[in-house]
């Protein structure tokens, strides 16, 4: 089976490589695109920008999303930035440091070659958000604005505010309205895939669940392409939408397309701790904070009790007696390290016991020094709405005390195993942005989601698929009455009965605290042999649980959001089970992955490159079975691999 | 924290909703209106799952429907209609970002849908609002094909128009505007996308057009007439201002006088 990944990466030198793919793909004539149609699942970055450039070039769309419109995906809510290797601040910026800094910052486990077509387009990708009407923050000469990011020493992030996540999608949504109203594109929201459906070893189609009438519904077409984002969400806790989930790529999974690097999950240093146990959101405070904001923790043991008691303010702390502990470890890039350091620089203290906040699990992020350099009104202009939804939330104002902070889940590096062209090892399916594995490696850097999930769908995926499609135009409309649409039909139906006959005594959401509480405490920030080997069987046992125990309320042939929690659910178990899976078998700590037993005297994430520099991906083999472990060895003809370092 | 809330039920469409009366205990000040109604809902799934050990003070028709996902303001689709306000009494918020401590403890609170015929009921408190996405559809756009751009910095853009163009393209398109207004218009929501793009250049070409194509497709959906009482203004968790609607009437009257 090893012969299924293939990568498909082009030969050549690094710079030609695209050109030459790009060169060699087969070209779809327009009366030709015109018979052929297209499913795209997901409205974030990659799915409407893909559906929308696929509807201009004359392919018959259709867009799936589970929210009431496309404009609510989770992308909406991305809030620091984009890269673009733009070199508009004459700071010798350039398309290959913008691929170095990423392949560096994902700690040599992403592909070259997909790294380097990802900062080829990312000029490409601003002038068009420009021209689409996204009011990006301007300097007073009419120039686009810049700022920094972590990871990286130089000024490449585009933004809109606190908001460039909205004014991107919304964006994308504006062109994606245009293909609607041309009649390209036909939008499906409120409807959730429940399962792909594979003919002759080729996607052909999905069932999707109305939300509103509760009706399986089959949709057919020439190839499928997922956009679903990532599984963050199995941690119960996270920054994720409540509504994001792995379900759509765990479908494709089952039906054969493997599953990469699973156990990369970004843990964001930058999030406002949590409060209690009815909580069941965390929310994120923009990285871009760190650009001016300065983190901390007392030095002296006696300060952080009196803090906890409240019996002194963080800014009645003298100079002295504050730890900059960025700063101190990592001179070089100080507070703007990637956020995998940041996060473990997090933990590191907290489990010190310096840690603040009741719970003692939380830092200060600080901008003191900001205001005082640059003024409030400066401050306010860069990062005013964050200010202010950090007091709504905590009823604390970071113009007058630092902010708290704590790591928490984000993102998930991982996903479906694509290749170059971003096709899965199933014929016909492709997978782009947060839902496939292909750009961060280990650690993803700030505002490189967006720059992903934008260039795959405005600019890769439009191209590359034509080479699939150029030999289908001749083939006949997927005919959605085949065995297989009602095969697949008759198992989703089997699995929705399944779950309205337990009637059993656990709420959904009550299972899924106990999943995220084992996997943050054995598949979290640190892991180890013995946690992961406990994490597989607790979630084995708590699967079994929910398959016997749990109870949904209410019907299925109604709007039922307890029941498609429930579904999610179900899948979640399986996506956490291999994530510690992934985790448990590369013994190596990289980027986000920190295995306690592989780290250096001062505790950094030692790699190591002799055995794990491959992409694990996973082969489903079956209910209740072991998956399997294929490995694609990754190459790095272009740069040398080293140890990160953002000391020096 | 403890509340007596009173919240609309609405099996479906077709139905007629009524309101049922429910009691809760132990809230966190810090929780958020939502994690509120998480936890309500807990408490009826559970009545579902053991009716004898639960203290019976309503009929529970199990949870309770709502919209919602990003839960931090970002998203728009929380839409509730709280003791008669848009996303309730706290000013400039999505209901997701209103916390119980705006509220007093042992306090009656009362939980509906937005009410607009433009935004049918799908069940409970959750509603309909793709008429938001066919006003859009009629042209909140601008028509520019993926690769056509030319460089970013070659369109100049002030600092300060920049600015005002972020601050209607702030919109989150949660309905609130229309949920509010006495007329159920849509005009707030309308200007924003209209005056976001008509404050840029690359937005200039269609401003006309635009204008006046989401107008009559806002009229067509049913929406109502502005009558300038800016209670729209005051309810948008993302303070958009009125000043937008004078724009758009701009737009669309050099779109009238060219025709």
């Amino acid at each position: 089976m090893a012969d299924k990944l293939i990568s498909k990466i082009p030969d050549g030198p690094l710079s030609e490589k695209w050109k030459k793919r790009k060169s060699e793909i087969g070209l779809v004539s327009p009366n030709n695109k015109r018979k052929l149609e297209i499913i795209v699942v997901g409205t974030g970055l990659g799915g409407a920008s893909a559906a929308a450039s696929l509807g201009e070039l004359g392919y018959n769309v259709k867009i799936f999303c589970i929210s009431d419109t496309p404009r609510r995906a989770h992308s909406i809510a991305a809030q620091g930035g984009i890269n673009a290797a733009k070199n508009y601040q004459n700071d010798n910026d350039s398309v290959y440091r913008l691929f170095y800094d990423t392949i560096k910052g994902g700690d040599y486990r992403a592909r070259e070659a997909n790294v380097y077509r990802l900062a080829e387009v990312s000029a490409s990708i601003i002038d068009q958000c420009v021209a689409q009407g996204i009011p990006f923050a301007r300097e007073y000469g009419g120039y686009l604005a810049n700022r920094s990011f972590g990871g990286v020493q130089v000024s490449r992030t585009f933004y809109a505010r606190g908001q460039t996540g909205q004014q991107l999608l919304l964006g994308a949504y504006a062109s994606l309205n245009k293909e609607i109203a041309a009649g390209t594109v036909k939008s499906y929201p409120r409807h959730e895939m429940l399962d792909l459906v594979v003919i002759n070893g080729q996607a052909k189609g999905i069932i999707a669940r109305n939300l509103v009438t509760g009706k399986l519904e089959r949709f057919g077409a020439h190839a499928v392409v997922i956009a679903t984002g990532g599984y963050g969400n199995t941690y119960f806790l996270s920054t994720n939408a409540m509504n994001s989930n792995g379900s759509a790529a765990w479908q494709c999974y089952k039906k054969g397309a493997f599953f990469a690097n699973p156990c990369f999950a970004q843990i964001h240093p930058t999030c406002i701790p949590v409060h209690g146990d009815q909580q069941c959101k965390l929310t994120l405070m923009s990285e871009s904070l760190r650009n001016d904001g300065r983190i901390w923790v007392p030095k002296k043991m006696e300060d952080v009790l009196k803090l906890r008691k409240h019996e002194i303010k963080p800014s009645q702390i003298s100079e002295e007696d504050r730890d900059y502990y960025l700063e101190r470890r990592y001179p070089a890039f100080g507070n703007l390290v990637p956020r995998d350091v940041a996060s473990r620089a997090a933990k590191e203290r907290c489990d010190a016991g310096f840690g603040v906040n009741e719970t003692g699990l939380a830092v200060f992020l600080d901008f003191s020094d900001a205001i005082k350099r640059l003024g409030e009104k400066r401050v306010a202009e860069r990062y005013g709405n964050l200010f202010e939804m950090y007091e709504k939330i905590t009823a604390s104002s970071p113009w007058k005390e630092p902010m708290m902070i704590y790591p928490a889940i984000h993102y998930t590096m991982g996903g479906i195993w694509v290749d170059y062209d971003l096709q899965t090892t199933i014929p016909g399916l492709y997978a782009i942005g947060e839902a496939n594995f292909s750009d961060h490696g280990g650690n993803r850097l700030g505002a490189s989601a967006l720059m992903q999930g934008l260039a795959d769908g405005y600019f890769v995926l439009p191209v590359t698929i034509g080479d699939y499609l150029a030999h289908k135009f001749a083939e006949p409309k997927t005919d959605i009455n085949a065995p297989e649409f009602e095969e697949a039909e008759k198992k989703v139906q089997e699995k929705i009965d399944k779950l309205f006959a337990i009637k059993g005594k656990k709420t959904v959401d009550s299972l899924h605290k106990e999943l995220g509480h084992i996997m943050w405490n054995y598949v979290g920030m640190a892991r180890n042999d013995a946690g992961l080997k406990k994490a597989i069987a607790d979630i084995q046992a708590l699967k079994k649980e929910f398959w016997s125990n749990v109870y949904v309320p209410g019907e299925q042939g109604e709007f039922n959001q307890e029941l498609e929690k429930a579904l999610r659910l179900a899948d979640f178990f399986e996506i956490g089970e291999l994530m510690a899976r992934d985790a448990l078998n590369r013994t190596e700590s990289c980027g986000g992955h920190f295995r306690e037993e592989s780290q250096t005297p001062e505790g950094e994430a030692k790699r190591d490159d002799a055995n794990f520099m491959y992409v694990a991906a996973w082969e489903y083999k079956g209910e209740d079975k072991e998956p399997e472990l294929h490995k694609e060895p990754l190459k790095y003809e272009f740069i040398e691999v080293k140890t990160r370092n953002y000391k020096d | 924290m403890d509340f007596n809330l009173k919240i609309w039920r609405q099996k479906n469409a077709k139905s007629k909703g009524h309101f049922e009366t429910y009691h809760i205990s132990g809230i966190e000040e810090d929780a958020s209106f939502l994690e509120m109604l998480d936890i309500l809902n807990e408490q009826l799934i559970r009545e579902g799952i053991d009716p004898v050990a639960v203290d019976k003070g309503c009929k529970s028709s199990g949870p309770v429907s709502f919209d919602h996902d990003c839960r931090e303001g970002i998203c728009g689709a929380c839409s509730l209609y709280i003791d008669g306000r848009a996303h309730g009494p706290d000013n400039h918020v999505t209901t997701c970002q209103l916390f119980m401590r705006h509220f007093k403890d042992g306090a009656t609170i009362t939980v509906e849908p937005w009410r607009s015929s433009g935004f049918p009921v799908i069940k409970d408190l959750v509603v309909d609002r793709t008429a938001f996405d066919k006003i859009l559809q009629a042209g909140g756009f601008i028509s520019v094909r993926t690769g056509a751009a030319q460089d970013a910095n070659n369109i100049l853009i002030p600092h300060d128009k920049a600015e005002e163009s972020m601050d209607a393209a702030a919109c989150v398109g949660c309905g609130a505007c229309v949920a509010t207004c006495k007329n159920g218009s849509a005009m707030l929501f309308v200007a924003a996308r209209v005056s976001s793009l008509a404050l840029l250049p690359q937005g200039r070409i269609e401003a006309a057009k635009r204008a006046k194509d989401m107008v009559a497709k806002m009229d067509e959906l049913g929406f109502g007439n502005c009558t300038n009482t800016r209670a729209c203004e005051m309810e948008c968790p993302k303070g958009i201002s009125v000043e937008h609607i004078a724009r758009l009437n701009r737009e669309f009257l050099s779109a009238k006088f060219k025709d």
